[in-house]
């Protein structure tokens, strides 16, 4: 009786364990084979380098050039203020704060990748978006830089978090190593610290980056969503993931319109992938 | 008249409740090497920690009493970057920081301002060191690649790149084979010509073989200072006895 009872929860274990890859590597053969058939119809560099999106205009054009920049600037703009402000936040949390102070500022920190990004994509409607458009006197506040600015609050939590682990990891001999040559505390958090948790925070901006670049609630809300190539961050941009959030529910089943929506979401796991990937190597790095 | 160095006067330290130290007074002279001994918990590190001000990132450091360097109070008179300089320390494990061998040395330098002669400073260093032969060829190597002897020699190339005055050493050898051990102390007996340095060691014999005096730490207080010869042919207190001959410790 134990045997057997021992022996369903080592398997029951197993497969709750295996569960999440077998998931993964489904959601990649359906998209795989959903979007695969889009590329009976477009060739894949124009579907990579076209100019123009306009799925249901007939003939209707295919091209995602506008809607990987979108996705990009968007990103870009969010990696600007998010990577400065979140590793000076994760270097005062793990180095300079007094103990108790540490742990609201943490708390605080992680709440805020608790707050759903709905909420985010509203709060910045009508809060940021009329602001940008009074600074800028433009006609509308929907904009690449209003989305960057949200997304960079939705990265921060992640930058934050995993940095502020990664500096507080370091050897505490080796800011003890400069200050005895005469560092003062900046010199030694800059040069040594900071180098040695190097892998750890660029891991940390890898998912900060995996976390803006799949985001699609908030920007679908406040980056005007026109699929054209932007030229400035005061311009409306359009997402891959607000495309295919915006347009499955009107496209028809097994049209080509339908396909072409699951070759951008391919595309989108492609470079989700690469970027989660390449923030493992580098967590791995630091665990050695 | 022997030329006092650092002089102590009725030094106490504490941490939270615990007193680490008990009313030290204590002369180091120029140029020689004064090594500490004494069982675990006696208060070495901790005097070696409050002389370059290391203890002073502890929030539950607390001292009084009065060093002087040089006749300077280097708590109330003296910046402490400044003191830092001067006064280097070879801590127990080697800490190679994690870049080149040259940008070890350099490091130091650096921080301070100086960008011409780095490499000569480097060489200099490794070479006072006993270190340059055996990586002269590889300085762009991670330090980390070094055995631990070398990372130890490194660590003092290091120390002395900043060009300090006086050089403490905290067991620098606890974790070395007797190979290593023995160039570090040729390193030391080298240095002392131009440097003051303070050994704190838990081995006796290093003590004898390399210490110009020996001052004996029991329970955070000084229970003899003498020379070498003295302390070790004959000591005056019953506890430095029995410690040196292994009775306890």
């Amino acid at each position: 009786m134990k045997k057997i009872k021992e022996f369903l929860i080592e398997k029951i274990i197993f497969i709750s364990g295996s569960l999440s890859i077998v998931f993964v590597v489904l959601i990649f053969i359906f998209l795989i084979k959903e979007g695969i058939l889009f590329f009976k119809y477009v060739q894949f560099k124009d579907f990579i380098v076209g100019k123009n999106w306009y799925p249901i205009s007939s003939p209707a054009q295919f091209g995602m050039l506008p809607l990987i920049l979108g996705s990009l600037l968007v990103t870009l703009g969010a990696m600007i203020i998010s990577i400065p402000l979140g590793v000076a936040c994760a270097l005062y949390i793990a180095e300079v704060v007094n103990p108790k102070l540490k742990d609201l500022l943490k708390t605080g920190v992680e709440l805020l990748a608790a707050i759903p990004s709905v909420v985010i994509g509203f709060i910045g409607m009508v809060t940021l978006v009329p602001l940008v458009k009074n600074i800028f006197h433009l006609p509308t506040g929907l904009t690449a830089l209003s989305g960057s600015i949200m997304l960079a609050f939705m990265a921060m939590p992640t930058i934050v978090s995993i940095a502020e682990d990664a500096i507080t990891v370091v050897p505490r001999r080796y800011k003890e190593a400069a200050l005895a040559l005469g560092a003062t505390h900046w010199q030694a958090l800059y040069r040594v610290i900071l180098v040695a948790a190097a892998p750890g925070i660029f891991a940390a901006i890898m998912l900060g980056i995996g976390r803006v670049i799949g985001e699609t609630m908030a920007v679908m809300m406040i980056t005007g969503n026109a699929a054209v190539i932007p030229h400035s961050f005061l311009q409306p941009v359009r997402t891959l993931t607000a495309t295919i959030a915006a347009e499955m529910g009107e496209s028809i089943r097994g049209s080509n319109h339908y396909y072409a929506l699951f070759a951008v979401g391919i595309i989108l796991f492609i470079i989700t992938f690469i970027i989660n990937f390449i923030a493992d190597v580098f967590l791995h790095r630091i665990k050695k | 008249m022997v030329e006092s160095r650092i002089k102590i006067t009725n030094l106490n330290v504490w941490f939270e409740n615990d007193q680490a130290i008990k009313s030290l007074n204590l002369d180091v002279r120029s140029n020689e090497i004064l090594g500490i001994i004494g069982p675990a918990n006696s208060g070495k590190t901790t005097f070696l920690r409050t002389l370059n001000r290391l203890n002073d990132i502890k929030d539950e450091f607390r001292m009084d009493g009065e060093i002087l360097l040089d006749n300077r109070d280097i708590y109330k008179n003296m910046d402490v970057i400044m003191l830092r300089k001067k006064i280097g320390i070879i801590f127990a494990l080697p800490i190679p920081l994690p870049m080149s061998i040259y940008d070890n040395i350099a490091y130091g330098p650096k921080m301070h301002g100086i960008k011409k002669g780095l490499m000569e400073i480097v060489e200099k260093s490794l070479k006072a060191s006993y270190l340059w032969d055996e990586v002269k060829d590889r300085l762009n190597e991670s330090a980390l690649n070094l055995s631990g002897g070398q990372q130890q020699r490194l660590c003092i190339a290091r120390s002395l790149a900043v060009g300090p005055e006086v050089i403490l050493f905290d067991e620098p050898c606890s974790g070395l084979d007797p190979i290593s051990t023995a160039k570090v102390e040729d390193a030391m007996l080298e240095l002392k010509s131009n440097y003051t340095i303070i050994l704190v060691t838990n081995n006796v014999k290093q003590a004898a073989r390399v210490s110009d005096r020996v001052a004996f730490f029991l329970m955070g207080e000084l229970i003899e200072i003498d020379t070498t010869e003295k302390i070790f042919v004959r000591p005056s207190d019953k506890r430095t006895e029995d410690y040196i001959s292994g009775k306890f410790g």
